[in-house]
């Protein structure tokens, strides 16, 4: 916890800032509506987070965005009746991605930067083969209502967010999170000792699918049906991620930063956009920031693991 | 501890550099800089910031005449109507049949390309003198496309229709190949008259101010007017916001924003939703491309707004909620139909007929009155109306739809 | 603290000398170039085309000469271990410092090119500064620096810029014979590699760094200095491609380098390649191996029409299928 403190720091400045320009931000409504945006994002951190945390990247989960929000629309196809069972699907398409993945990564031993930058590249051309280049069909009303709607003053997205914050700190707390951190942090040493360390990585796989599919469902409902919903959605949950002082490479960082990293960057845009600075600067601003916050990040505890540390 | 100050101190020091070295390019005002806070601008500043560079008063000026001029041809069949066309003589390229046509395509990464690029197979299909189309599909990569294009010279085509990826960067490449083959540009141009013809709809500057002129209308003087562009840089768009931007500067409307939506449904939800929240009410809403139209009027009806006056284009998913929601809306278009064109002006040259030098088409604007004919249910809702496909052999399955 | 070990790189223990040997995977990318140009060949028979034909042949050394490039200087940091996500947007700066330099005139080449060099050498000391002094994993510090180069593009350029006088744009279009100047700028690149790869102490330390830092510390490598010089070499290598393809277009483009997607497809060529992710393993040939198998399966996908969408679907299979048969190799033998 004592690493994760700087990002809730952070967090908390960048929230006292956009206060200071937009009074009307604190206020239950407004602030509900920042969660509300934030939640796909911080969601698929939370994801990218277990698969990082044991050694692993997921580069797939923006294009899994898309192909899922636009398998829902064609096979949805304005009917409520279709709905639920889509949103199964949607669920299981999300697990099965991760499955192979982490079936690839781990037994057929390929590096995961490249089996997700595979399985990327076969989503997003799959999913425009069936549909024959640009989405077809319709959202659903239905649909539409969980990242679109609320109960009572409450978004549904964060409602889902809280549901899905509590599950991956339950995990974690658990005995497949000391396993998953142990893969991470050493997967020679966790094997001698009796983990088995395919099977933790490939259901962290499967988690950062799981939550890209909830991610999707809360994107489509948010915006509707769009060819390019997840665009980017990879780097900003690895950046997010990273942001929470997680270390790439695994075997450090907790998931709550991990959320808080991705609340950080969301933060960050919102307070951007506020104060003007437009398009232009924000990349670089956004670069800046993000190797500050590692750099900081690393030197406050000793690394054991680096490629070209001396 | 003494490595870690150094290495704090390192990383401030780099974060202080990369830093000034971002900011000290920002002295530029570059057509990306958003409008300034209200409060802070003055009476005379209409808050749309610079002219773009891309802005040429005489193409504004000949686009502005074209608006209002007569395109010659049947009205049925817009994709062969011309206006004020200079013929050039074809005679020398004239040759007997079949032919073989060649297509260098610059992407189909958006819908609006797919529905173009289905239209013209589709018109490819209805001559049986082409017995032979070879087309090339660039991904967006102007790299490739210069090598596309060098490989369908070699290829034997009795003439070669380009899509150009870039005006700027393709020119060297239309320009090799024009000596080989008779050469066919549409949609983008290229800073070469070495092609036969080039075809276009009228053009941005036209998209731009049916819009614009659209809100000056529809909106009170005083109301509050935000302006969301897709992303800088790109010609077709730079030309549709100067055009709106003249006309917003001359009218008493107020632009209390000019954004960058990136062509994304959630960004343009939240930019509107965060205008709402800030001005309290925004009072029309100008888009240089219709794609996340729904999105922006989403935003006004989640914040429980009435939705002011806003343009959209000819996607079906925005004519269907302007015709639901019961809009003050407007779609000016980019026809999808100009990728008919090329095809029956290949054959034009190739049989020796006359094509105008620059084939200007019409380019309708979808109003209130005529939406109904374009509302077209059972398509994909990001289908284009304007797609002049209706008739042709396949529709409307080839194209995604249902009948 | 720095005494732990990694275990998971256990096979480090080898000597230097076999591993500067290390390149065979090259051989597995030659068959399976070798089995799709007969592929290829029999595919353009049976359409009508001819594979082998002059344009064809030129057509696959121009589409690979700028990734080629790209690629080579990608393998050098993978084999130190690193990895730089930065080169795409690099690559579109650079070719707009290229041709506003030149400005349309022969005189600005000399100066473009050496302000290009200047540049991208800088862009590279700052990546590997980053990685190495401070610490920061190469995928951040990298995107962190792309996004930083993407703003300054953002900021100061709409479209493309500059222009590049006809003498320089030789460089991108002519040709001797079958082999075009930029396919002998990329062999001329590809070769230095090698040579610094497998002939000299720099290279032989990238190899040692890349496949266990903290033996090469301890053997007395200056692991610091080697990484950087790889990602100034990296860098370079995109500033060479830079100036390829604002030669080829004749301007310079603020997009050229993200729309080419050269960041993770030159990633991918190196793997294909078989150059180990992880580093200290692999080499140049293999990469040059990879960039024309992707440039001869392009030119298949060509010839048949394949939409972009089926082509996406084959590269990603293509990359995890070889990928697996090289894990499955080095587990084997």
């Amino acid at each position: 916890m004592r690493r994760a403190l700087p990002i809730f720091v952070v967090l908390a400045g960048l929230l006292v800032a956009i206060a200071i320009a937009n009074p009307y931000f604190l206020e239950p409504p407004a602030f509900l509506a920042f969660v509300k945006r934030a939640a796909p994002l911080v969601i698929l951190a939370a994801g990218q987070y277990f698969v990082i945390v044991s050694g692993e990247f997921d580069l797939s989960v923006g294009s899994l965005i898309t192909a899922e929000v636009v398998i829902a629309a064609r096979l949805i196809d304005g009917s409520a009746a279709a709905t639920w069972p889509v949103l199964a699907l949607l669920i299981v398409l999300g697990l099965l991605t991760g499955l192979v993945n982490g079936t690839v990564t781990t037994l057929l031993r390929v590096p995961s930067f490249i089996t997700t930058l595979g399985m990327l590249l076969i989503l997003s051309g799959a999913i425009f083969l069936w549909t024959g280049g640009a989405p077809r069909g319709a959202l659903s009303p239905q649909f539409r209502e969980l990242g679109r709607g609320s109960l009572g003053p409450v978004p549904w997205s964060v409602l889902i967010l809280a549901a899905v914050a509590a599950a991956a700190i339950c995990a974690m707390r658990a005995g497949f999170g000391h396993t998953l951190i142990a893969a991470g942090d050493n997967d020679r040493a966790a094997a001698l000792s009796g983990v088995r360390v395919a099977r933790v990585r490939t259901v962290a796989f499967m988690i950062s699918g799981l939550s890209a599919a909830v991610a999707a469902i809360l994107l489509g409902g948010f915006a509707g049906v769009s060819a390019q919903v997840g665009q980017g959605l990879e780097f900003q949950a690895i950046t997010a991620v990273v942001l929470g002082g997680v270390a790439l490479g695994g075997g450090r960082g907790s998931v709550v930063a991990a959320m808080a990293g991705a609340f950080t960057l969301e933060a960050l845009f919102t307070l951007l956009n506020l104060y003007g600075i437009s398009g232009a600067v924000e990349p670089a601003v956004q670069g800046v920031i993000i190797i500050a916050a590692v750099a900081l990040g690393a030197v406050s505890l000793p690394r054991r693991r680096a490629a070209a540390a001396s | 501890m003494r490595s870690y100050s150094r290495r704090l101190l390192a990383s401030a020091a780099l974060a202080v550099l990369t830093l000034s070295a971002a900011a000290c390019t920002s002295d530029k005002p570059g057509p990306s800089a958003s409008a300034a806070p209200a409060g802070s601008t003055g009476s005379e500043d209409k808050g749309t910031g610079a002219q773009s560079k891309f802005f040429v008063q005489a193409d504004y000026d000949a686009q502005m005449a074209m608006r209002r001029a007569q395109p010659t041809g049947s009205p049925d069949k817009p994709w062969e109507q011309s206006i004020d066309p200079q013929f050039v003589d074809t005679a020398k390229y004239k040759k007997a049949g079949p032919y073989h046509l060649c297509f260098s395509n610059a992407a189909v990464n958006n819908p609006w390309r797919q529905v173009g690029w289905k239209t013209m197979q589709a018109e490819v299909a209805l001559h049986k003198e082409i017995t032979k189309f070879t087309a090339l599909d660039a991904e967006g990569k102007d790299d490739k496309q210069i090598s596309d294009i060098a490989e369908l010279t070699g290829k034997g085509c009795d003439a070669l229709i380009v899509s150009p990826n870039t005006t700027a960067t393709l020119t060297p490449a239309v320009s090799g190949a024009c000596p080989k083959v008779p050469v066919i540009v549409f949609d983008r141009g290229v800073q070469t008259d070495c092609p036969v013809t080039f075809i276009k709809p009228i053009g941005g500057y036209a998209f731009g101010a049916a819009a614009a002129e659209f809100l000056i209308d529809k909106v009170p003087p005083g109301g509050k007017i935000l302006a969301l562009r897709i992303l800088p840089g790109v010609d077709v768009l730079e030309t549709r916001w100067s055009a709106a931007k003249v006309a917003f500067d001359k009218s008493d409307l107020k632009v209390v924003g000019v954004e960058f939506t990136d062509g994304d449904a959630a960004k343009t939800k939240s930019v509107v939703s965060d205008y709402i929240q800030r001005y309290g009410k925004i009072d029309g809403v100008w888009m240089d491309a219709g794609a996340t139209a729904v999105a922006a009027v989403e935003a006004f009806e989640d914040a429980g707004q009435p939705v002011p006056p806003i343009n959209g284009e000819d996607q079906q998913d925005f004519l269907k909620k302007w015709s639901d929601a019961k809009l003050t809306a407007v779609a000016p278009t980019y026809p999808t139909y100009q990728w008919r064109t090329p095809v029956i002006a290949a054959l034009k040259i190739l049989k020796g007929e006359q094509v105008p030098k620059v084939w200007n088409l019409p380019q309708p604007t979808i109003t209130q009155e005529n939406l109904a004919t374009y509302l077209k249910p059972g398509m994909p809702p990001l289908h284009y109306a304007l797609c002049g496909c209706e008739n042709l052999p396949g529709y409307p399955q080839k194209w995604g739809g249902t009948s | 603290m720095t005494q732990q070990l990694k275990l998971r790189r256990g096979g480090a223990e080898g000597s230097f000398l076999r591993r500067l040997s290390a390149d065979r995977p090259a051989r597995a990318v030659y068959v399976a170039l070798a089995l799709l140009i007969v592929l290829g060949w029999l595919l353009f028979a049976l359409d009508g085309g001819r594979f082998l034909s002059q344009e064809n042949i030129v057509g696959i050394q121009q589409r690979s000469a700028a990734l080629g490039i790209v690629a080579v200087g990608q393998t050098l940091v993978i084999l130190a271990g690193s990895l730089d996500l930065s080169v795409a947007y690099l690559i579109s700066l650079t070719s707009l410092v290229a041709a506003e330099i030149m400005a349309g005139a022969d005189g600005g080449v000399p100066a473009a090119v050496a302000a290009v060099l200047a540049v991208s050498a800088t862009v590279g000391l700052v990546n590997g500064l980053i990685v190495t002094r401070l610490r920061v994993h190469a995928f951040i510090a990298t995107l962190g620096v792309a996004l930083i180069i993407r703003g300054a593009l953002d900021e100061r350029y709409d479209g493309p810029a500059g222009s590049v006088p006809e003498s320089f744009q030789h460089l991108g279009y002519d040709r001797i014979g079958p082999i075009p100047v930029s396919a002998l700028l990329w062999a001329a690149v590809a070769a230095s590699a090698w040579l610094l790869l497998s002939r000299t102490r720099l290279g032989y330390r990238i190899y040692a760094v890349g496949g266990d830092a903290e033996v090469a510390r301890l053997s007395g490598v200056r692991t610091e200095r080697v990484v950087i010089a790889a990602h100034v070499l990296c860098s370079v290598c995109a500033g060479i491609a830079g100036l390829l393809l604002a030669s080829r277009l004749g301007a310079g483009a603020p997009t050229v380098g993200t729309d080419g997607g050269y960041d993770l497809e030159s990633i991918a060529a190196v793997v294909l390649g078989g150059t180990a992710l992880a580093g200290g393993r692999g080499g140049v040939a293999g990469t040059v191996g990879g960039v024309l198998l992707l440039a001869v399966l392009d030119s298949i996908f060509n010839q048949l029409e394949v939409n972009s969408f089926a082509k996406d679907v084959v590269r990603g299979v293509v990359l995890v299928a070889a990928l697996a048969i090289y894990a499955r190799r080095r587990r084997t033998t």
